[in-house]
């Protein structure tokens, strides 16, 4: 067995919020991820989907010690990361990287390209062999930017160029992992299919392991070896993607790859069609045992007492359901 | 066509004084729609879409726009009428759903009232009790449970795909004829959006509405629309029936959006097909063909692709027109090769 490249064990992350009384003590608690464990291997990638509110993007900071746990371990390379802090902390990092939403917001609009690129090598004190700007071009031109741009600022970049700046930035302290937040989200199609094209050409030539948040189902098919479904704070089906998608076991997964539109109008209003019905509950006050079954069409009176547990049905393919899909469901993007 | 349509857009162009200078977002625009149709309008940001359908109710700025063409409503030009006029066609005979239902609604007023002003303003001499009617009815119709406890409450009450359909009640509330819908979904998550559409299609259905959806996603206008228009740089380039667009696309740049959508969809790894380079600025639109510096198909410097804009126009063999320089034949065998790729 090889050490994964990252690792997480039970994590939990409770928010308190609310206030009433004289100490403003915090009344309620949003469980936003609640027991999350999973692995990923060196040059994979792990693929997070889930609606708003599945606390996917809460994960991601989680693993990346962006916030801390309330309780669980992150463990990078075998080495536990949960607890470190200070100048541990900070190299720790130069191993892991963030690719974040929206290219608009997480450039500084008064700092160069060639500033931004190389701001983590200032932080962490850092300098390369070759000299910072000849690093910093090495970079641009990596991700498909012209390194003469080295001096323009991001407002002169349109979102996809935008959005290369980041990845420049999460590379140039040649990490190990490197964590999306819904990276092509903010971007229109044809552009997205170049970023993910140059996220994959990166993770073949430097190795890279991703961590790739989404909540576009068809996005994560693309670019993940894993998936994992997030629900209400936990993981309800995790397996190889390929497996994943052709044969959701969970209802909830069915149920959104059913939803997802497809580019072929003949398939219109397909029989075996799912529709949930409703939103997802508040995770202040999530429901008892399954979370899912307030919507679920198979919930029975056993879900609402016991909480299923991720279960492996078989070659790593796991889902935490009290009455899974047996058969392979006619979803969205199977071949007819 | 026996009938007459019921909205008809005829060279529809509109252009935006800015600093940076002129924004020519869109030119020359005709389609036309009938009653109980739903149009799909596709497009990359910055390809005019929007702005084709906010210039249908006349809501861009009078004084940094200037709009030409043709709308006829009916037979009447919206262009031509007078303020007041106007205002009665806006929300009574064309109505709008935006894009983000949160920012569409306003935080200080209860959703009932919200509905109730869309109502009252063409409707000033309806009573209390009649409007409160109206709107427990809407909002019933838009599948909000219990709406005589929600009718009270307030837009942060709500979560996000019920307020799209307090957005889409409100839009509703007076029985427009033709309901445009700009990105209704593209906030939403997508089993809400599944939702979302459906509730469209079954309120269309029943009132015969005709629909313009405006999206980004091919795949919505797969599931919904009847017709469609390809967007590109503030022209249309495809004109199509929805089954054509997606079985014989006759626009190399249909060819690329469905290419990129195509490969998402169905590949589970490996190169992703994509248009190489970003969308034109739309104060300087590159000369002939707009799509040109991105056409893998383009015929190079100095020829037609380059020098002048081509027109749109129906290619033999098929239902859909094209703006493509290509011939006819190259557009109906290239357009059958990238299908099947």
């Amino acid at each position: 067995m090889t050490t994964p490249a990252l690792e997480a064990r039970d994590l939990v992350k409770y928010f308190p919020t609310g206030s009433s009384g004289l100490l403003g003590r915090p009344t309620n608690t949003v469980k936003a991820v609640d027991g999350v464990s999973f692995s990923v291997e060196h040059g994979t990638t792990l693929g997070v989907v889930g609606e708003s509110g599945c606390g996917k993007s809460t994960l991601a900071r989680l693993v990346t010690r962006l916030i801390d746990s309330t309780s669980g371990e992150v463990y990078m390379d075998g080495r536990d990361i949960t607890s470190l802090s200070g100048r541990e902390l900070r190299t720790a990092r130069r191993k892991m990287q963030m690719i974040f939403q929206d290219p608009y917001s997480s450039l500084n609009p008064r700092h160069s390209v060639g500033q931004i690129i190389s701001a983590p090598l200032e932080v962490q004190g850092i300098e390369p062999t070759q000299g910072v700007k000849a690093r910093v071009q090495e970079l641009m031109e990596l991700v498909g930017l012209n390194p003469e741009h080295y001096n323009r600022y991001p407002h002169e970049f349109s979102g996809g160029q935008r959005q290369r700046i980041g990845i420049a930035r999460a590379l140039v302290l040649d990490p190990t992992v490197l964590v999306a937040d819904e990276p092509v989200s903010a971007l229109d199609v044809s552009i997205q299919a170049q970023i993910l094209n140059l996220l994959e050409t990166l993770q073949s030539e430097l190795g890279l392991t991703y961590m790739f948040i989404a909540h576009d189902l068809s996005v994560v098919r693309h670019i993940a070896d894993q998936v994992a479904v997030m629900y209400l704070g936990k993981i309800v089906e995790l397996g190889p993607a390929a497996s994943v998608y052709a044969s959701a076991r969970h209802p909830y997964t069915t149920a959104l790859l059913s939803a997802v539109p497809v580019a072929d109008p003949a398939r219109r209003g397909r029989e075996g069609r799912i529709r949930l019905t409703g939103d997802v509950p508040s995770p202040i006050d999530p429901p008892s045992g399954c979370r899912f079954r307030t919507r679920c069409w198979k919930a029975t009176e056993v879900c609402a007492d016991v909480e299923p547990a991720l279960v492996d049905t078989g070659s790593g393919h796991s889902v935490a359901c009290h009455h899974p899909m047996d058969v392979p469901v006619s979803v969205g993007h199977s071949k007819p | 066509m026996s009938q007459p349509p019921l909205l008809s857009v005829e060279g529809l162009t509109v252009s935006f004084d800015t600093p940076d200078g002129v924004v020519h977002a869109v030119s020359g625009v005709s389609f036309e729609l009938q009653a109980g149709q739903t149009l799909g309008i596709v497009g990359e940001s910055g390809s005019g879409k929007s702005v084709t359908a906010s210039s249908i109710l006349r809501l861009n700025n009078s004084t940094t726009s200037s709009t030409t063409g043709r709308v006829l409503l009916d037979g009447r030009d919206v262009l031509g009428l007078s303020d007041d006029e106007m205002r009665a066609v806006r929300g009574r005979d064309v109505a709008m759903v935006f894009q983000d239902p949160l920012s569409a609604l306003n935080p200080y007023y209860s959703v009932g009232d919200q509905i109730a002003e869309a109502f009252l303003v063409h409707h000033p001499k309806a009573t209390a009790q009649e409007v409160r009617e109206r709107v427990l009815g809407m909002l019933e119709k838009v599948g909000i449970p219990n709406p005589e406890k929600r009718i009270d409450e307030y837009p942060h009450q709500f979560s996000g795909g019920m307020r799209q359909r307090i957005v889409i009640a409100i839009a509703l509330i007076n029985s427009p004829r033709v309901l445009i819908a700009d990105e209704p979904t593209t906030a939403l998550d997508v089993t809400v959006q599944a939702q979302i559409l459906d509730l469209m299609l079954d309120l269309q259905k029943e009132t015969n509405m005709a629909i313009i959806l405006i999206t980004h996603d091919l795949g919505v206008v797969a599931e919904v629309a009847d017709a469609a228009l390809v967007m590109y740089g503030g022209r249309i380039v495809e004109q199509a029936d929805v089954v054509s667009i997606f079985r014989q696309p006759t626009h190399p740049y249909s060819w690329g959006l469905l290419g990129a959508v195509g490969s998402l969809d169905t590949s589970t790894r490996g190169h992703l097909s994509t248009i190489p380079g970003t969308p034109p600025s739309l104060i300087s639109i590159p000369s002939g063909c707009s799509f040109h510096p991105r056409c893998g198909h383009a015929l190079g410097a100095g020829s037609a692709c380059t020098t002048k804009v081509p027109d749109l126009r129906a290619v033999t063999g098929t239902t859909s027109k094209s703006a493509c320089h290509l011939t006819d034949e190259q557009l109906v065998s290239i357009g059958r090769r990238e299908v099947l790729q």
